[in-house]
């Protein structure tokens, strides 16, 4: 049987996307959850894997092609086994290759009718042939012409040059947003959306500092600074930045002109910590996780931002508030081959060691294997960003805006402390906590960073008070 | 010829509208092409035997009716009398006057004109074979495929008569048939059966389906054929042909209606109208990798390329619908792509005129189109009773009818049946292609006394707030 591969839902407000890469070639046998394209979004970069196993029996995409949700992607013969013999290509149409109708492949651009169930749906069924259709069918017939795109229901509501602008600039018409009466696409609208800045409509969602944060994302994106030519003082290459570069970029940007930054130091001494860690090593390890010094800090944390609401907490100037969150979603910074992707633990407060210690291993590892869905990376009320396993000593890490703090933590290293009357070898870990003034005042952060060692060192004290 | 001129950048077969307009656009962006057609003059169908020459037999028609028509007014005139060698001088002389018009932006253009047929070698080679006998092949980089569409014969049914016509040999006007039976009630049947009914013949249209012009929204149409019944003899729907003779004295036909009637006829002359077929055999595509779809159309994608890279085709021949405007839109896009610009063809709307009297036109979507999508409209309809020019001309039957998204307010289509409605649904057309909304349209000044002041006053009946028609908003 022939498998519609289709684009599933990948996350709340998430439509279309572009295909980055193609993971495997006609021919190939796949397995339920292999990787059939890589797929960008505005959000994110996802695998999308396969439902099924089978053959891939065609590929419906190319690198570049934009792509909406429900779209088929590829066909995958569910019956093809490894004994079977690949399938000629090239190879003139006859009935058997006709199976699924040209009319139900849709590709590209312009597809307004995802099927309703997302994932995988069944190809049609062959159609009857009468007999002087099968007549025709017996003729030789040249390959397949190109595969038009299917129609949309109305057309987009632009004019024929902003239409024309578009296919110029290599912007789908379909998917950019107007701004016009009933959503009409202006000229500005393309322009805009092909910068990228149409992308990131948060600051302006979310009511915050909307008036500020305009000019000074134009800024951040470094918009208003012309570049130099560098060519004039040596050879240069251009290369285009990824997704992932673009959302760093203007995120962080974004945040270093919003927020008010100052970075608090404090060490903690974690040589018991260390002996509890190894001791639990192995039970953890059994039930797939594994026990870090990350996941005791997320712990230590959760417990920390309850007693410490304003760092869990975001601030609204323009309506005069602070708005607190009742939930404790920690991200994780995590450096993948893409660059820095920050998935985001979700109640943290409520789940065990043992519980993190899992879930965090399976997040990082999705994360680094582009399996990490937008709505995982949506949502954290404090960051943690451990290099302790590249180095450093200490480092001042941004506030992922909207959010109010975040713990940087770098490389524990064993140091001689002076306690009672000796030097004796103790391992302590630096930590940076780099918050936003606007809400929190420096004795906040400074208690709230002792808190947070001094839990480290001596975990029952947390539940002292 | 010269062996070095055996060689072109671009060849263009065909030179009808499509073709043509592909040729100019080409000439235009300084590319080296040659055109292939074998009349004298560019034109196709649409100039020699199709649209120009009918639209001058039709307005003839009107001038005829309206003599008759303005009695009424207090204003009468004596019989007409036709003297059809000058009738048909002049139509053949409006024919000369663009085609040599045509010819002579070939000739400023500069670019090679052969009056030739041609047919594919392999994917770069053409035969050439001139109209004076000479035959050679030509060499190109790019094809662009314009040979147009041809009328449909009955086949077996049909024997061979002079007095069996198509919309070739009907436009010859050769006489004026006692009784004329139109098979096919599309709108070159009933073109065509509207100028020989102002002539004088009693024309009778048969049509397969239940109605008359497929595909046009039943309003409009009702009100065309309301008048038609009144110059025709008769329309007779769901009717087939079963049998066609040819005797001395006229084409005997036999007539089913379907419910197992079957009724015998003579008529003087028989006008067989039942649609085009894309002229997509004898050109040599079986030589190159071109595919075509089961109606014979050539498959083309969203820049009119075919499966083979370097050919294209546009107009007749690259599929519905089969009209002039389209090819030629369809051929500048073509030679856009050619020159490497990223340009495809997604018209929003395309018009569509059937230049009867009543004329109908529409563009984007129909509302029955509309229902059948699935897409949440709203149709508004401004009587043309509530017109001050549409009583001043005495035609208060018409009907201007917008098709409105209602989320976007949007104009998605517009359907006018009236005289003129050809000429104002170039402002529907537009209305769509800008992505219009109700206000605009609205609150564009639109000329008083006219009929598009129908426009404008439809988009206005969305809020119920038409001023010549009161037709307040139902409250929800």
């Amino acid at each position: 049987m022939i498998k519609e591969v289709t684009i599933p839902e990948i996350g709340e407000k998430v439509e279309s996307g572009k295909v980055v890469s193609i993971l495997v070639k006609k021919g190939d046998l796949v397995n339920i959850d292999d990787g059939i394209i890589e797929f960008e979004t505005e959000k994110a970069v996802v695998e999308i894997p396969s439902p099924v196993k089978g053959r891939v029996n065609e590929i419906l995409v190319s690198i570049g092609d934009e792509m909406r949700i429900g779209s088929v992607i590829a066909k995958i013969d569910t019956e093809a086994t490894a004994a079977q013999p690949e399938p000629r290509p090239a190879e003139p149409a006859v009935p058997s290759s006709r199976k699924p109708e040209p009319e139900t492949v849709t590709r590209g651009k312009g597809i307004s009718e995802p099927p309703i169930d997302p994932g995988v749906t069944e190809a049609k069924a062959a159609p009857l042939v009468d007999r002087a259709e099968k007549q025709r069918l017996d003729e030789p017939m040249p390959p397949p012409a190109p595969v038009e795109p299917q129609p949309r229901r109305i057309p987009a509501p632009a004019s024929p040059s902003v239409r024309r602008l578009a296919r110029e600039l290599g912007a789908d018409i379909n998917v950019i947003q107007g701004s016009g009466p009933g959503g009409r696409i202006t000229e500005t609208d393309v322009k805009e959306f092909v910068k990228g800045a149409r992308r990131q409509p948060r600051a302006a969602e979310h009511g915050t500092q909307s008036k500020e944060a305009a000019p000074a994302r134009a800024v951040g994106q470094g918009k208003t600074t012309a570049l130099p030519d560098f060519s004039r003082w040596g050879e240069i290459e251009h290369a285009p930045i990824s997704t992932v570069r673009r959302i760093t970029a203007e995120s962080t940007a974004q945040s270093w002109n919003i927020v008010p930054h100052v970075t608090q130091f404090d060490r903690s001494d974690i040589t018991h910590l260390q002996g509890f860690m190894e001791r639990h090593a192995k039970t953890v390890e059994r039930s797939g996780g594994k026990l870090t010094i990350t996941i005791i800090l997320l712990k230590v944390i959760a417990e920390a931002l309850k007693r410490f609401p304003r760092f869990n907490a975001s601030i609204d100037l323009d309506r005069d508030e602070i708005i607190f969150k009742k939930y404790v979603h920690i991200g994780l910074a995590v450096d993948t081959e893409r660059g820095l992707l920050v998935p985001v633990v979700r109640d943290v407060d409520q789940k065990s060691l043992m519980g993190l210690s899992v879930e965090v291993l399976d997040l990082a590892e999705r994360a680094r294997n582009k399996r990490v869905t937008p709505d995982e990376l949506e949502g954290g009320t404090f960051t943690v960003s451990n290099q302790g396993g590249i180095g450093g000593t200490d480092f001042t890490p941004i506030v992922l805006w909207p959010q109010a703090a975040i713990l940087g933590v770098s490389r524990a290293s064993v140091e001689p402390k002076y306690i009672s009357g000796e030097f004796k070898p103790r391992t302590i870990l630096p930590l940076s906590l780099s918050y936003d003034h606007r809400i929190i005042d420096g004795a906040d952060a400074a208690r709230f960073l002792r808190w947070v060692c001094d839990s480290l060192e001596n975990p029952f004290a947390m539940y002292m008070e | 010829m010269h062996d070095s001129n055996r060689k072109t950048q671009l060849v263009v077969i065909g030179g009808g509208p499509a073709g043509y307009g592909a040729a100019f656009m080409a000439a235009d962006l300084g590319l080296d092409l040659v055109l292939i057609d074998p009349e004298e003059n560019p034109g196709g169908v649409c100039l020699y035997r199709g649209c120009i020459p009918s639209k001058a037999l039709l307005h003839v028609a009107r001038v005829i009716n309206e003599t008759q028509e303005s009695s009424e007014w207090g204003v009468t005139f004596a019989k007409p009398k036709v003297n059809l060698d000058k009738l048909r001088a002049w139509k053949n002389g409006v024919v000369d006057r663009l085609t040599s018009g045509v010819g002579q932006l070939v000739k400023q253009r500069k670019f090679r004109h052969l009056r030739a047929t041609a047919a594919f070698q392999d994917n770069h080679t053409l035969n050439i074979r001139e109209l004076g006998g000479a035959e050679y092949t030509l060499s190109f980089e790019t094809a662009i495929i314009a040979t147009g569409s041809y009328p449909t014969k009955l086949g077996k049914l049909q024997p061979d008569s002079p007095l069996i016509l198509d919309s070739t040999s009907a436009l010859e006007l050769e006489d004026v048939p006692q009784t004329l039976l139109v098979i096919g009630g599309g709108y070159i049947g009933l073109e065509l059966g509207s100028v020989y009914a102002a002539l004088g013949s009693k024309v009778t249209v048969v049509e397969m389906t239940a109605g008359l012009l497929p595909g046009v929204d039943r309003d409009l149409l009702n009100v065309l054929q309301k008048r038609l019944e009144s110059k025709f003899e008769a329309i007779m729907l769901n009717t087939t042909v079963t049998e066609m003779k040819a005797q001395a004295n006229g084409i005997k036909v036999t007539l089913d209606n379907k419910s197992g009637e079957k009724t015998s006829r003579i008529f003087a002359k028989v006008l067989v109208s039942v649609g085009r077929r894309p002229s997509s055999s004898g050109i040599g595509l079986e030589n190159t990798k071109v595919e075509l779809d089961q109606r014979g159309f050539i498959k083309v994608d969203s820049q009119r390329r075919t499966a083979e890279p370097n050919i294209f085709a546009v107009g007749d021949v690259a599929g519905e619908p089969m009209l002039a405007h389209k090819g030629t839109h369809e051929g500048r896009v073509a030679v856009e792509a050619i020159a490497g610009r990223p340009v495809a063809y997604d018209p929003a709307a395309i018009p569509a005129v059937v230049f009867t009297d009543p004329e109908i036109a529409w563009a984007g979507l129909t509302e029955a189109e509309a229902k059948d999508k699935g897409i949440d409209t709203e149709a508004t309809r401004f009587p043309w009773a509530a017109s001050g020019r549409a009583i001043t001309l005495g035609r208060t039957d018409g009907l201007t009818k917008l098709v409105i998204q209602r989320e976007t307010e949007r104009i998605l289509g517009v359907g006018i049946v009236g005289p003129g409605a050809g000429e104002m649904i170039a402002e529907g057309v537009l209305a769509i292609e800008m992505g219009a909304n109700v206000t605009d349209v609205g609150l564009a000044i639109h000329p008083h006394p006219t009929l598009t002041e129908t426009v404008m006053e439809s988009a206005d009946l969305f809020r119920g707030t038409a001023t010549h028609y009161y037709r307040p908003k139902r409250k929800k």
